[in-house]
């Protein structure tokens, strides 16, 4: 067993400026195995922004982030890289981005596993269409191309080629943005799931609090670049002491 | 003689590609970066290629062009011209004889020996530039070695068509580091790159890269455990000179469904008609 005490991901004082304008600041956290933290605010509060810094996608300019021990921004790129497409995952808000639109289903799942050494097509192919499975999408679609296929379906496309394999720590940016409600509704059953089975640390980036509500056992809320207020979620969502979270929480509609 | 220069290319030009030469036979696999010039012919016709020829053309050299395997194609026959007036060296179409061969989508039958230099025709150096068009990109998987992207487009050609249906520009590793593209040669031709004692030169003109093999270097066509490299050549015997082992062309005799096979390697089917070798459909006074 890996030790559930010692936090997965640390991030402390950290900082990205584009130019003058801060794109946020001061930002310092623990992610411990397992734990899922959500991250909310408006738009151009800094969560993009500060999600891909930690994913490593842009460079910091100033404070720390460890993963397991490791010294992330120390790093060298080769090494940053086999985590992103080992231990590490990225779910995109739009599949687009984090699908290859031109080849299979089935490859887009197994590329991961290509890329980490698996030379064998049965073992893969087979490892495809369990993943399918699992994300809900039917067999026989292996061999169509992700433009074939619904939003929804994309989305869940996108899933199953990041946890194909077994990473610890996902980073996620809106997965449910531009998903109609029943659609949201069963990605987040099937999110909930695979993070309860697979004992995942995931790093959820939203707007939609009723999202973080399902996933989230800790919550940040993020203005203008700033953490203005973290605890766990549904302490922060039905007892909110920062102005802005009380705005935020009370914007939600009542249906 | 001419009022070119020998060989066409000016002499620093020539500097300027022996250098990236040498850094290409450095680095094997690795794609080096060149100036390439404008060169009297268009983009596709091999710029590449002849650039590499003439700056390793010494008026010592004896040149064979081929296109296809053929030394009687357009490209093959316009080539050949170019350097014959502009660098005034014979010309052979005999592969044993040749000191230099520029090449075009085949390697010659006959196994070449040390001395010798083959020098390829590349329209598209980049191996995985159909699955990730970002020239930045693909400088950075080649740097960090990251090469699962190659095995995605051998997985789609199985899911597509149950075998790896790549039947030309077949990816190779080099050295176990680069990979590379063999230029247009049928796969059939990829177990000939490795470990031949003549010096291998790729160039792309359009694309400004150069990429080489130095004699006996280990080349290995990419595969899958399952499905492992299969160098297939059409099912026949060449039915001019009777050979079983060399690249076949089909060739459509009438319009009744008639066909026969000969040898793409031109130079080599006719040595072996020399010889008194025969095949299914070879004239008896031929």
């Amino acid at each position: 067993m890996r030790d559930m005490t010692q936090p997965i991901l640390s991030v402390t004082g950290l900082e990205r400026r584009y130019g003058a304008r801060i794109g946020c600041t001061d930002v310092g956290f623990d992610l411990y195995p397992g734990e899922v933290l959500g991250i909310v605010g408006e738009s151009g509060s800094g969560k993009s922004t500060l999600l891909s810094c930690l994913a490593g996608h842009q460079g910091v300019d100033a404070g720390s982030v460890t993963y397991d021990g490791r010294d992330v921004l120390a790093m060298a790129e080769t090494e940053r890289r086999r985590l992103a497409r080992t231990e590490w995952a990225y779910v995109h808000q739009h599949a687009r981005d984090g699908l290859r639109m031109s080849v299979s289903a089935g490859a887009n799942v197994g590329e991961r596993l290509m890329a980490t050494g698996h030379r064998h097509y049965g073992e893969i192919r087979a490892a495809a269409v369990d993943w399918l499975g699992r994300v809900e999408i039917a067999e026989d679609r292996i061999d169509d191309r992700p433009t074939a296929f619904s939003g929804g379906m994309q989305q869940r496309l996108q899933i199953a080629r990041n946890l194909v394999t077994g990473p610890r720590l996902v980073f996620m940016d809106e997965p449910t943005g531009g998903l109609d409600v029943s659609v949201q509704a069963r990605l987040l059953d099937l999110l909930r799931g695979l993070v309860r089975d697979m004992g995942l640390s995931v790093i959820i980036v939203t707007h939609d609090l009723a999202v973080v509500r399902l996933l989230a056992d800790r919550l940040m809320v993020m203005k203008s670049g700033r953490v203005v207020e973290q605890g766990l979620t549904d302490q922060v969502l039905d007892d909110p002491q920062h102005a802005y979270t009380q705005l935020l929480v009370s914007s939600v509609l009542q249906v | 003689m001419s009022d070119y220069n020998f060989a066409y290319l000016d002499e620093q030009t020539k500097r300027m590609i022996r250098r990236a030469i040498l850094k290409a036979l450095a680095i094997p696999g690795y794609q080096v970066p060149f100036a390439s010039r404008e060169m009297p012919m268009p983009y596709g016709w091999g710029t590449g290629g002849v650039q590499l020829t003439a700056a390793c053309l010494v008026p010592e050299d004896r040149l064979k062009v081929i296109d296809q395997g053929a030394d009687d194609t357009t490209n093959a026959v316009s080539i050949r011209k170019f350097f014959q007036r502009t660098a005034g060296v014979d010309v052979t179409t005999d592969t044993t004889e040749a000191t230099l061969i520029q090449t075009r989508h085949r390697i010659p039958e006959t196994p070449l020996t040390q001395g010798q230099i083959l020098v390829y025709q590349v329209p598209i150096p980049e191996p995985l530039r159909f699955l990730e068009p970002r020239e930045t990109e693909t400088r950075k998987m080649h740097e960090l070695e990251e090469y699962g992207l190659m095995h995605v487009k051998l997985y789609e050609d199985i899911a597509r068509h149950g075998q790896i249906a790549t039947s030309y520009d077949y990816p190779v590793k080099v050295e176990g580091r680069y990979v590379m593209d063999p230029s247009p040669i049928p796969k059939f031709d990829n177990p000939k790159l490795s470990d031949s004692p003549a010096i291998q030169l790729f160039g792309a003109g359009r694309e400004q890269r150069i990429y080489a093999l130095p004699p006996y270097t280990q080349v290995v066509s990419l595969d899958f455990e399952d499905h492992p490299f299969d160098p297939s050549k059409a099912d026949h015997d060449c039915d001019l000179c009777g050979a079983s082992a060399s690249y076949l062309d089909e060739v459509i005799t009438d319009d009744q469904g008639g066909r026969m096979f000969v040898c793409s390697d031109t130079d080599y089917c006719t040595t072996r008609t020399g010889m008194g070798h025969r095949g299914r459909l070879a004239e008896d006074a031929a």
